[in-house]
């Protein structure tokens, strides 16, 4: 199996959006080979005609009634936000 | 006198149903034992002054979301944040006169064995404060045991409510996959979450189960389940109990707790059952790495919500929305999260996916497919829950994997969405004793009988011989 370099652990720390600080990344680095490593065991098996498990209950889609519902308010969902101007959330500009 | 150290959920309904105390006095009267004993085991991140109904107290895990009281999942990403509906688990609890009592300290989004992944500071365990109570739910686990509570909800995905139990020595189930709704609950593994019941002895466990299993509309994942049977029979006559070998005879498994199981397989002969071996042979071995996986990748989705844009923590260090989001996340997780989101994303990135979660997506068929093999033959299976009793605080802190092996025994059937109970079944250096009872999908009452049954037998005492 493939070992994560520090440009890996960089790469795949920008794929999830954390800015990890210098400190941060000679212990996770370390400690997520160490991880992938250990669960890297499962490529032990041979399981090609195996199907995967996605679900644990062999259930079909549930469907509901297509009928409005009450839901909640723009107060309410707002009224968590870090920042909010008039009804919308409010972010800084820029960046992706 | 209310004794909420040994008053149990029933017990408490019987008062209030004859009179003899009022709601507001049994509230009070855990407010109280909070107020005496919290300080030193930290089992509560929020308490709750009053929040309505007359009935029995209830004590909740910080990952249920509850209308207008604090939920921080254990994480500082969550500080302040205050939902604004409550959980379908609470929403049924409060249709039953439940009152909430507050939210119980948990690892970070669920992530541990111990607490102490919580940016709280970890919960104490009841027994021994120098030891952990076990985790995620060991808040909920140690209120239960140290009378802060009569009975709590937790949250499982590979051994959150079955672990805690075991180190605090009380009665906890993870009910089979499907059977409560996980609609309102802070999501960690969305093919193994789970939301299930801890409480003093089998009955209330069956009961509180009873009040919040069932199809929820709002989660399109749950299913109907058969209706519960409050347990009464002391025998176990015509079952047929399964030894799993492999999950019995682990090195990981310490002498003391070998010990404690052994007494009560043989009890369970004694009760009238038939007692065989059978073998799960590659769930132990591979049910760790594979959950390793599967819970990893899907929390990195899962927690891809915490971006600072709609609630929770966002960083100051926001020059542009990139760093926004970079900047929430650093400050904002813990080391754990932040772990288990680096391996997510890297098994499910291209070009390893196959190789890692669908991999072991596959290696969970397997699992599911041992298990089904050993119901053709026995009714249920027993195991110890922990391969050891309560460790001490720090222990195991600075080696993710050794933590992650504390949950060895419990992973395989959360795998295969299966039920498990865990009861009390001993002592060993003092501290509590875990027995690890598995059926198959919804055989939730089996596995209450059989437990009332054993409860009995074993006539262990829930209250911590340091508070007695």
């Amino acid at each position: 199996m493939a070992e994560i370099s520090r440009d890996l652990l960089l790469h795949v720390a920008h794929l999830a959006r954390l800015q990890l600080r210098e400190d941060e990344l000679a212990r996770l680095e370390l400690q997520l080979n160490d991880i992938l490593a250990a669960v890297s065991k499962v490529s032990e098996l041979d399981l090609r005609d195996v199907p995967a498990t996605s679900h644990p209950l062999e259930v079909v889609n549930a469907w509901e009634a297509d009928e409005p519902r009450t839901s909640l308010s723009v107060e309410d969902a707002l009224r968590n936000a870090p920042d909010r101007e008039g009804d919308f959330f409010r972010v800084p500009p820029g960046g992706s | 006198m209310i004794d909420t150290l040994r008053l149990t959920a029933e017990g408490a309904k019987e008062l209030l149903d004859r009179r003899e105390v009022s709601g507001p006095e049994l509230f009070a009267a855990y407010l109280e034992a909070i107020g005496e004993r919290d300080p030193e085991l930290h089992c509560y991140l929020h308490v709750c002054e009053d929040s309505g109904g007359d009935g029995i107290p209830i004590a909740l895990k910080d990952v249920i979301g509850t209308r207008g009281i604090p939920t921080t999942a254990g994480s500082k990403i969550l500080r302040g944040y205050v939902p604004v509906y409550d959980a379908t688990v609470v929403a049924r609890c409060k249709e039953h006169g439940l009152r909430v009592l507050g939210k119980t300290n948990t690892d970070e989004f669920a992530m541990g064995s111990s607490t102490e992944n919580s940016a709280y500071g970890p919960s104490r365990n009841p027994w021994d404060p120098a030891r952990v109570p076990g985790g995620s739910g060991g808040g909920s686990a140690a209120a239960v045991s140290a009378g802060l509570a009569p009975w709590a909800l937790g949250s499982d995905t590979g051994g959150s409510i079955k672990q805690p139990s075991a180190l605090c020595g009380n009665v906890g189930l993870r009910p089979t996959y499907g059977t409560v709704s996980r609609y309102g609950i802070v999501a960690f593994a969305s093919s193994l979450d789970q939301v299930g019941p801890v409480a003093k002895n089998v009955r209330d466990c069956a009961y509180l189960y009873s009040i919040i299993a069932g199809r929820d509309p709002c989660d399109t994942t749950t299913v109907e389940s058969p209706p519960v049977e409050l347990p009464h029979r002391d025998d176990l006559k015509g079952v047929r109990v399964g030894v799993p070998v492999e999950l019995n005879e682990h090195e990981a498994i310490e002498p003391g707790v070998r010990h404690a199981v052994e007494r009560a397989i043989a009890l369970c002969r004694d009760l009238g059952a038939e007692v065989g071996e059978c073998s799960l042979p590659r769930s132990v071995d591979f049910g760790l790495p594979c959950y390793y996986l599967i819970a990893p990748a899907e929390a990195s989705s899962n927690l891809a919500r915490y971006d600072g844009v709609r609630y929770g923590h966002r960083s100051p260090h926001a020059e542009d929305r990139l760093a926004m989001y970079e900047n929430t996340r650093d400050e904002g997780f813990g080391d754990e999260p932040k772990r288990r989101i680096l391996v997510g994303t890297y098994a499910l990135s291209a070009g390893y996916y196959d190789a890692y979660y669908g991999q072991a997506q596959k290696v969970r068929t397997v699992i599911a497919r041992e298990h089904a093999e050993a119901f053709e033959r026995f009714d249920l299976l027993v195991t110890p829950t922990s391969p050891s009793v309560a460790f001490a605080l720090g222990g195991r802190t600075a080696d993710p994997l050794a933590m992650y092996a504390s949950d060895l025994l419990t992973i395989p059937s959360c795998m295969a969405g299966l039920p498990g109970l865990n009861i009390p079944c001993g002592l060993s250096d003092g501290l509590p004793v875990g027995l690890q009872l598995i059926g198959p999908q919804f055989a939730e009452n089996m596995l209450f009988r059989v437990g009332h049954a054993l409860e009995q037998a074993i006539g262990f005492d829930v209250v911590p011989e340091r508070l007695r």
